[in-house]
């Protein structure tokens, strides 16, 4: 039979950061990948606002012809925004959209230049060094943003050059070095036309141009070494905890599993391993300690002394009879106090009416059913076996008499009796629950 | 549950009650039909699925009587199959099957509907006695649900105070029959051990069923928050 077997922490975790499932009504606000003009801003901008693309470019335009706005607030967006994931699903984008949208870029460059010169807001510098600059950095960028997509596709890694040109053939590098052209013109148009070269020591001049002219260029890139860090640590984390599941379910599953094959024809063997495995399996997976972190439990809790919970020491106790006879040891435990003394005796008292009835009762089935109330712990243990006559148990026979009525007894507990020969047996364990569990520490020992 | 109570099966009448499955194994599914197959006289498998969006197309198309449905499935597991097809089909009942052992995700299972819970290790003969007997119009408890709802209605420190005693309390009678049920009480021991019908017992149940459906108190509403049903 298979089961579904799920890790709650991590199935809260996964929904957590998925997007689609937590309901949000904006997509992310990524850059567009496909149908993008320039940058894919737009379109990114348009998604995440649930408005058509053409009108998120119709307000880049407008901006651009008020001083150059619209073409500032594309260029931060285009910095600060993280492209798409490179396996996102594209998009269909008719041709008309994209020539509406190559329009509207055009025009927008057109309308800042024409205001700009209009007003006499910027000055002519601007419009030519600084335009230079601008285009051959957006161009720059562009090759960037298409080289990367290629890059995680190939999985290449490589350095500035390849996170610039990325092996996108010749036309890349002609992209990229025009970029890089404009780039430098711009700059030294804007030194030669505004610098007094005659008051500052033109080396430093050229060393600062330097850096700022490759600071930008490779703005890309270091945006990108950031996220791929990120990126990094994410898939190890993600690894290590596959390894972690990994060696668990090969330690015990799969030894399991080997150890079933090995003896098909041994039912009750079969039957005794596959339930062992289940019960550790759903200790790991659900359990309140988890697997691995709960200690050497041992005897029901017994040997370690009044240490770990009630709820705990039943199931610890239920699988060890389980194991033990071949049988089903349904449980349920309602509340949970921290075991002590005369809780101890009745967690061993109960196990062992668990151990008669698998023993006696000739039934697979048994039932175990324990409630912790303010005043006192119940514990019943049921099966629909023969039953007995208890007056008619031979006096030899020490398990009820010893182990579940004079232990129960020992520590102020009471113990009832309900059985008649074909009537199954019930047997109800009652202990009242201690403020001090000191009173009663030795007589136990003396067992 | 054993041999001695067979009354689920004996009342349903001559046509078999028409059952469709929803799990996302299908070794599971399998397994369940042939385990059902043995009882066909009283259980018929109409049809199966083993997706959410499967299981809301086929339960519309099948229209079955009872729905044996898996809590843990991808996109929003049995719950959200719960919530999309009670609006249009109220007579549909619903059975819950899993394997989890986690009060919450069984509590909210019943909060969005189901009229109850068994776990995937019951046997065919079981199984298709919890189907007649919600077929008929009753809850089915398992001893292990009936533990979690005696739980989550215990009155521990820090629990929400009591706004509606009509939702939020169990009645003592109430939680007695809760109490057999967890000690694995079939409902006609039950009857004969609190001197009451199997019928009063019927009853009690489903009485324990809609407080744990429309109750408000924090344990419950915090289960099924988490889980984001509310």
């Amino acid at each position: 039979m298979v089961e579904s077997v799920r890790w709650p922490g991590v199935a809260a975790a996964r929904t957590g950061d998925d997007p689609a499932t937590t309901g949000s009504a904006h997509a992310p606000l990524v850059r567009q990948r496909s149908g993008r003009v320039v940058g894919g801003v737009a379109a990114g901008v348009a998604d995440h606002l649930g408005v058509p693309v053409l009108w998120v470019r119709g307000v880049f335009t407008a901006l651009a012809a008020l001083g150059g706005a619209g073409v500032l607030a594309y260029g931060l967006l285009w910095i600060s925004m993280a492209p798409e994931p490179a396996d996102a699903p594209s998009r269909e984008e008719s041709s008309t959209e994209r020539m509406q949208g190559i329009g509207l870029a055009v025009l927008g460059v057109g309308l800042a230049i024409a205001a700009g010169a209009l007003t006499g807001t910027i000055g002519r510098w601007v419009i030519g060094p600084l335009g230079a600059v601008l285009v051959g950095t957006a161009v720059v960028w562009r090759e960037a943003d298409e080289a990367q997509r290629r890059r995680w596709l190939g999985s290449a890694r490589s350095g500035v050059a390849g996170a610039l040109m990325g092996g996108g053939g010749a036309s890349a590098v002609v992209r990229v070095l025009g970029g890089v052209g404009l780039v430098v013109t711009g700059m030294a148009m804007f030194l030669l036309t505004k610098v007094d070269f005659a008051a500052m020591q033109s080396a430093v001049v050229a060393v600062l141009a330097t850096l700022v002219g490759v600071a930008v260029l490779t703005v890309p890139w270091w945006l990108r070494l950031v996220r791929d860090l990120n990126e990094e640590r994410r898939a190890r984390i993600r690894t290590e905890e596959r390894a972690e599941i990994a060696a668990h379910l090969h330690d015990s599953v799969l030894q399991t599993l080997a150890l079933i094959q090995k003896q098909p024809d041994v039912p009750r063997e079969v039957l005794r391993l596959a339930r062992g495995q289940e019960r550790q399996l759903r200790g790991w997976l659900y359990g309140p300690s988890g697997y691995g972190r709960r200690g050497p439990e041992g005897e029901a809790g017994a040997g370690a002394g009044p240490a770990g919970n009630l709820a705990e020491a039943v199931a610890t106790a239920c699988g060890e009879v389980e194991d033990a006879f071949a049988v089903k040891v349904q449980q349920v435990v309602v509340g949970d106090c921290e075991l002590d003394e005369r809780l101890v005796a009745v967690v061993l008292a109960a196990r062992e009416a668990v151990v008669n009835a698998a023993k006696h009762a000739g039934v697979g089935e048994i039932s175990v059913y324990a409630e912790v109330e303010p005043e006192r712990v119940q514990v019943y243990v049921r099966d629909r076996g023969k039953g007995f006559d208890p007056e008619a148990v031979s006096e030899d026979r020490h398990g009820l008499a010893d182990s579940i009525r004079g232990r129960m007894e020992r520590h102020g507990g009471k113990v009832r009796l309900r059985t008649a020969p074909g009537e199954g047996t019930e047997v109800q364990l009652e202990m009242p629950r201690s403020r001090n569990g000191a009173k009663s520490a030795g007589k136990e020992a003396r067992r | 549950m054993s041999d001695q109570e067979a009354q689920g099966t004996a009342e349903t009448g001559s046509r078999p009650v028409r059952v469709f499955l929803v799990d996302d194994h299908a070794l599971f599914r399998t397994g369940v039909r042939a385990e059902l197959d043995h009882a066909a006289d009283t259980v018929q498998v109409v049809g199966e699925a083993g997706s959410v969006d499967e299981a809301v197309a086929g339960i519309g198309h099948y229209r079955p009587d009872v729905v044996l449905l898996d809590v843990h499935m991808p996109d929003g597991g049995g719950a959200e199959v719960l919530r999309r097809v009670r609006p249009t089909l109220p007579e549909v009942v619903f059975l819950a099957l899993s394997v989890s052992d986690a009060a919450e995700d069984v509590i909210a299972v019943i909060r969005a509907g189901a009229r109850g819970y068994v776990t995937k290790t019951i046997s065919g003969r079981e199984l298709a006695e919890a189907v007649c007997r919600v077929a008929e119009g009753d809850a089915v408890f398992s001893p292990r649900l009936a533990g979690f709802v005696l739980d989550a209605f215990a009155d521990r420190p820090g629990a929400a105070p009591i706004r509606d005693p009509e939702l939020d309390l169990l009645t003592p009678r109430e939680r007695d029959v809760l109490r057999l049920l967890a000690r694995g009480y079939a409902y006609k021991e039950i009857a004969s051990e609190l001197f009451i019908s199997v019928k009063t017992v019927e009853t009690h149940v489903s009485s324990v069923l809609r407080k744990t459906q429309l109750s408000n108190r924090y344990e419950l509403s915090r289960w099924a928050s988490d889980r984001r049903l509310v």
